[in-house]
């Protein structure tokens, strides 16, 4: 269990996602219920219910696992996780699932692992999150026109101070950053 | 020990279950160049009558005179061996037991280790048999009458088995009546059986038996003793009626004013009256006055009960009565509680009004319950044109309990059916798997696929209000995965029932202190052996039966409350029982009187001789546990068949044994 | 009482509402909140899903600049984000000694290090209710919010964490510390079903079908409740529910006009503190004309409306809730 190994070049879709998800995510008990499924709040516009990507993943079907919108489309709310019966910690393996689907390159729409990058970007380079600079980005390279729609929230948001022009910095950027390097030569390691 | 001691040893291979792991032809080998070791040998299966007959020949022909059987857990096969020596003519207690396998085989995955370990549990056994002792068991006469807690269908069967047998039964009920959950039912599965019409007759036959007395609104208090000499107090409480006045006419519960939520026979669905009886066949007939919610006992006034009844059967005096009875075995028949549905708050039972649960849905069909069979809305009026029913509520969920409650899938279908034949409304069955192994059980799912009822495999998410456009407002949304299309579904329904799962009376744990026996951690009470003897329990004289002891049908509840009366009758019909001879035993020559061993006697199977002021072991009670050998002061407690000797050569020789396979290294 | 406090990246700004009121509350009611000296972003739901041991140490150097004061035993957030990943890096870290050793390494090239356990996260929600207390509130209330319809809106990261043996400090699915405390100002709370209902997150930028579908299943629910105002208790919430309710509107041909305001700005108007110091006027949809309803006679049931039952009337008892 745990972060500790990475499985051997045998190993099945199945194994590398539970040893990259962190603690005992008890994945391997799906008893295939469907609360998980019937409790998602974006289950229904998911490829795959989270039970049918258990079942494909214990199928091997490494491809169309990864191929999935449905980590993409997790909100995080964690009721599929408080409900199921089988206590499988099902939001955690749905982040693994994104790590992986990036790392195998193995998910074709770019939109949302894309949001996630250029939100890293700005917390790895200045320490706190940029809205303007997210919001900016994402809009011109995944939906220029979608900016004219919410024009009116943009100008909203502006005149209520509430969104910033530029980047707020940490104090100690370069500790975050020798931590965030360290992490991850950690993780490529392991 | 003995002038020529001469031991018989024997390895047993049980199969492959030990000698798959222990070289058992080495043990044998290497056994038989232990002191005092007359014969070694090792065999396929001890416990077979060929294996006893080496035992028995050794001992017969070859002056074995003390018997050392390595092979299983001596749970099982103490009494086998320990026969075959008395048939032989050899005091059985000259017999030890070691147990190479639970403890060796079973449990130990290197082999070179797991021989190393026999070898030691061997030297040990043989060690000690050396130094036991030739005993004599204790027989104890069986009181046959026997004590029945609880008079549900489970309860009232064991006690007609056992009265009719012509032995007498004390039969204790918490409720005002017998009936148990059975006659809260409407309709009983696979046959659909009028509940009440198939209860009831027994319930008369019980009530009325002249062997069965009759002891219902009362408790067990206190249990002493052992199998075949209990002595059990038990409390009547205070009906405020006088039994022997009350013509059961009925009159003093139409005509109490104080109206009460029945939250045990209506399942909080109905209501009762101040006094009451539960149910119209009530047995007895007599009414109960609940006094938290008498406004004579809470304020001082009224008292038309006692105004009106014709017999002045009513008095408010009446105190509860304790009475003690002596029985000689007992079968606990508790039955179960429904599980809490307000605790998994996503299907809102308690918060959105037209949820209900099993037992209120089971209220609401029965003709006789609080809307008179009709099927309808919290609103006591509404018929509705779609039902959901939700299995696996509470059961198959580590996050409440993890079991299958056994019998909710086929009450499940039975709503269904009852559903569509009081109203014609659409039945949606949501569940995880169709649980339907009995016999007749299938056929009865067949039936009601038959009847057009809509299955959905998927765990319901959740149950809401809160509707998403104008096909779900003033509905109930069922919101479940249809996992066999692999979609998402809200289905709006008017009604929905949950199958809550079932869960262990509240207070199981104390109970079951009560009569010496333990719970299971979902606090069922725990058998003997879950396959081989289900009804009896590690306590002699004290049986489990029906759903106290795991979730289970009326078919199987049945069977096991007969399955208990048999075995009670066996036992009366032996008339007296061997008691287990490794008792306590007080040396009254250095005995000082102080009395630490009676207070920590767990069995208060130590009693003070006044007239020679020392300690006294009542041997029958006495159940071997040793407490009282450690707590002596003087050291004037022996404990037969487990003496210092004894317990002190057993480690000498396991330890000697271990020892001697330390390789010590010479630098 | 003395309080580690983490604001997040949004109370600098899109939810900067949330932070002045919450200052604003804080000394009234005895709280004393110290800030976590140069804190960086929890990494939200985004880190973590591109990164493992980094989102762990991100998350992680916060708690580790947070113990460095010895005199704070308790963190306290107001973002549900942040506290939900503050909490989950503390008992993760807690319950696999791997883990924790991978992480604190991260950290050590940093200078830091965090020893799992030293610090109790908490919510700010939390703090108010249960330290301070409902009734220590109510005594202090000048301005009671009565004629004021409030629904109260939990979202769903607050009371989860509530999995694996970590405790949620209220009912994973149906919370009522927040109706309490709405209850203890003088408001009345509007019985809400999807109080800890998610409110989609990012999911606006991912999928406008999905993320305006969330968004109008909760403002929906709380017109049909008649609700004057949504209280919510986290910058995520509020910014889908505020400042998307009017693109919402737009993609779902939706007219709703349902302001969201902090709870922590309830709290302060409760107090008698002014608006402006609690940052009103900075929600999109305005809050204003429902703010005036404050003291105002309460208008007469609508028709059909679910009436009293009648005396003699068939219908059948609801369950207790109390035992449970």
């Amino acid at each position: 269990m745990s972060t500790t190994t990475t499985p051997g070049p045998g190993a099945t879709l199945f194994d590398r996602v539970v040893a990259a998800t962190p603690g005992d995510c008890r994945l391997g008990m799906c008893i295939q219920c469907g609360t998980c499924g019937g409790s998602c709040p974006s289950g229904p516009d998911m490829d795959h219910t989270p039970r049918a990507l258990f079942a494909l993943i214990n199928a091997g079907m490494r491809d169309e696992v990864l191929r999935s919108n449905t980590p993409w489309y997790c909100v995080s709310c964690y009721y599929c996780t408080v409900r199921c019966p089988q206590e499988v910690h099902i939001t955690d393996v749905m982040y693994t699932l994104k790590r992986i689907a990036v790392q195998e390159n193995g998910f074709d729409d770019s939109k949302a692992p894309d949001f996630s990058k250029t939100f890293i970007y700005w917390v790895e380079n200045h320490g706190r999150a940029f809205e303007l600079g997210l919001m900016g980005v994402h809009m011109l390279r995944h939906n220029p026109f979608g900016a004219f729609k919410i024009a009116g929230m943009g100008t909203g948001m502006l005149s209520r101070h509430r969104m910033a022009f530029k980047p707020t910095r940490i104090k100690q950027l370069n500790g975050l950053k020798a931590i965030l390097a360290k992490a991850k030569e950690l993780e490529a390691s392991a | 020990m003995i002038e020529n001691t001469r031991v018989g040893v024997y390895i047993c291979h049980c199969g492959s279950n030990i000698a798959g792991v222990v070289d058992v032809a080495e043990v044998a080998k290497w056994a038989a160049g232990l002191p005092h070791v007359a014969t070694s040998q090792d065999y396929k299966f001890m416990c077979s009558s060929l294996g006893q007959e080496l035992i028995e020949k050794d001992i017969k022909e070859h002056g074995v005179n003390r018997v050392v059987v390595a092979s299983c857990s001596p749970h099982l096969h103490e009494p086998t061996f320990r026969n075959a020596c008395a048939r032989a003519g050899l005091n059985p207690y000259l017999f030890e037991m070691a147990n190479i396998r639970e403890q060796d085989s079973w449990v130990t995955a290197d082999k070179a280790e797991a021989t190393k370990k026999a070898k030691a549990l061997v030297a040990a056994a043989v060690s000690r048999v050396a130094h036991q002792e030739a005993l004599n068991s204790l027989f104890v006469p069986i009181d046959p009458n026997v004590l029945v807690v609880g008079g549900g269908v489970t309860g009232i069967q064991a006690a007609l088995e056992v009265a009719n047998s012509g032995h007498k039964v004390y039969l204790v009920e918490r409720e005002p009546s017998l009936g148990g959950h059975m006659a809260q039912f409407d309709k009983t599965f696979p046959t659909l059986d009028c509940s009440a019409c198939i209860l009831t007759p027994k319930m008369f036959d019980a009530g009325n038996h002249k062997n069965i007395q009759l002891l219902t609104w009362s408790e067990v208090e206190k249990v002493d003793g052992y199998i075949g000499n209990f002595t059990v107090t038990i409390r009547k409480r205070a009906r405020y009626v006088d039994e022997s006045k009350c013509n059961g006419c009925g009159v003093c519960q139409e005509k109490c004013p104080k109206k009460v939520v029945d939250e045990v026979f209506e399942a909080g669905l109905g209501y009762r009256k101040a006094i009451y009886t539960p149910f119209p066949q009530a047995v007895p007939k007599f009414p109960v006055l609940d006094r938290e919610n008498c406004n004579f006992f809470q304020k001082g006034i009224c008292k038309v009960c006692q105004k009106v009844c014709p017999t002045g059967a009513i008095d408010y005096e009446q105190p509860d009565t304790l009475m003690t009875v002596k029985v000689g075995n007992i079968i606990l028949a508790t039955g179960y509680d429904l599980f809490d549905a307000r605790r998994i708050p996503q299907y809102g039972f308690g918060r959105l009004p037209n949820v209900f649960t099993s037992l209120e849905f089971e209220r609401m069909t029965n003709a006789a319950g609080p809307t008179g069979g009709k099927v309808v809305l919290r609103d006591g009026v509404t018929q509705p044109k779609s039902v959901a029913i939700i299995h696996c509520v509470g059961s198959r969920d580590r996050n409440y309990h993890n079991y299958c409650s056994a019998i909710c899938c086929m009450q499940s279908l039975k709503f269904a059916h009852l559903v569509g034949e009081k109203t014609g409304a659409d039945v949606y069955q949501c569940y995880i798997d169709i649980r339907t192994p009995a016999k007749a059980y299938d056929e009865f799912y067949q039936r009601i696929i038959n009847e057009g009822v809509h299955f959905v495999r998927g765990k319901v998410a959740e149950v809401t209000d809160a509707a998403r456009g104008p096909e779900e407002a003033g509905k109930t949304i069922v919101q479940v995965e249809d996992t066999l299309i692999g979609k998402q579904r809200r289905i709006p329904v008017d009604m929905v029932v949950l199958s809550a799962g079932l869960q262990a009376r509240a207070d199981a744990k104390e109970v079951g202190k009560k009569f010496g026996i333990s719970c299971s951690a979902d606090a069922w009470f725990i058998e003997k052996h879950p396959k081989l003897d289900p009804v009896a329990t590690m306590t002699d004289g004290v049986f489990v039966a029906g759903a106290c002891q795991g979730p289970k049908d009326i078919p199987a509840s049945v069977a096991q409350g007969a399955a208990a009366a048999a075995r009670v009758l066996s036992i009366i019909g032996q008339g007296q029982i061997e008691i287990e001879a490794a008792t306590a035993i007080v040396d009254e020559t250095s005995c000082v009187g102080c009395k630490e061993c009676i207070a920590s006697c767990p069995y208060t199977a130590i009693e003070f001789l006044e007239d020679l002021q020392k300690a006294h072991v009542i041997e029958a009670l006495c159940k071997g546990c040793g407490t009282c050998v450690g707590t002596c002061l003087s050291k004037s407690i022996r404990l037969r068949h487990f003496t210092d000797e004894q317990l002190v050569a057993e480690m000498i020789g396991a330890m000697q044994t271990m020892k001697s396979f330390e390789t010590v290294e010479v630098q | 009482m003395k309080y580690g406090y983490f604001p997040g990246c949004s109370l600098e700004r899109n939810a900067a509402a949330y932070h002045i009121s919450s200052m604003a509350v804080a000394k009234p009611l005895g709280m004393d909140f110290v800030e976590v000296e140069d804190w960086n972003c929890c990494g939200a739901t985004e880190y973590v899903s591109l990164n493992l041991i980094a989102s762990y140490a991100l998350i992680a150097r916060n708690l580790a600049q947070a113990a460095k004061d010895s005199t704070i035993a308790q963190l306290v957030a107001p973002c549900s984000a942040c506290y939900l990943n503050l909490r989950k890096c503390d008992s993760y870290m807690a319950k696999s000694p791997a883990l924790a050793e991978k992480v604190n390494t991260a950290l050590a090239a940093g200078g830091l290090a965090y020893k799992a356990g030293t610090l109790r996260v908490r919510h700010l929600l939390d703090v108010m209710v249960n330290d301070i207390g409902c009734e220590a509130i109510a005594a202090k209330v000048t301005k009671p919010l009565k004629g004021l319809r409030v629904v109260p809106y939990y979202g769903c990261m607050i009371v989860r964490p509530g999995y694996s043996g970590q405790a949620s400090f209220d009912n994973v699915e149906q919370p009522d510390t927040l109706d309490k405390l709405l209850a203890a100002l003088g408001a009345e709370v509007v019985p809400f079903s999807l109080k800890a209902a998610c409110c989609g997150g990012h999911m606006t930028q991912i999928s406008e079908a999905t993320g305006f579908e969330l968004i109008r299943r909760l403002v929906k629910s709380a017109t049909d409740g008649r609700a004057d105002l949504i209280a919510t208790l986290c910058p995520m919430c509020q910014l889908n529910l505020d400042a998307f309710q009017g693109p919402m509107n737009r993609f779902c041909k939706t007219d709703y006009h349902m302001p969201v305001l902090y709870f922590t700005q309830l709290v302060g108007l409760a107090l008698g503190i002014d608006a402006k110091s609690l940052g009103i006027g900075s929600e999109l949809v305005d809050a204003r004309p429902a703010l005036a309803k404050i003291g105002v006679e309460a208008p007469p049931e609508p028709e059909g409306a679910p009436k009293k039952p009648k005396r003699d009337d068939k219908s059948l008892p609801m369950p207790r809730m109390s035992a449970v």
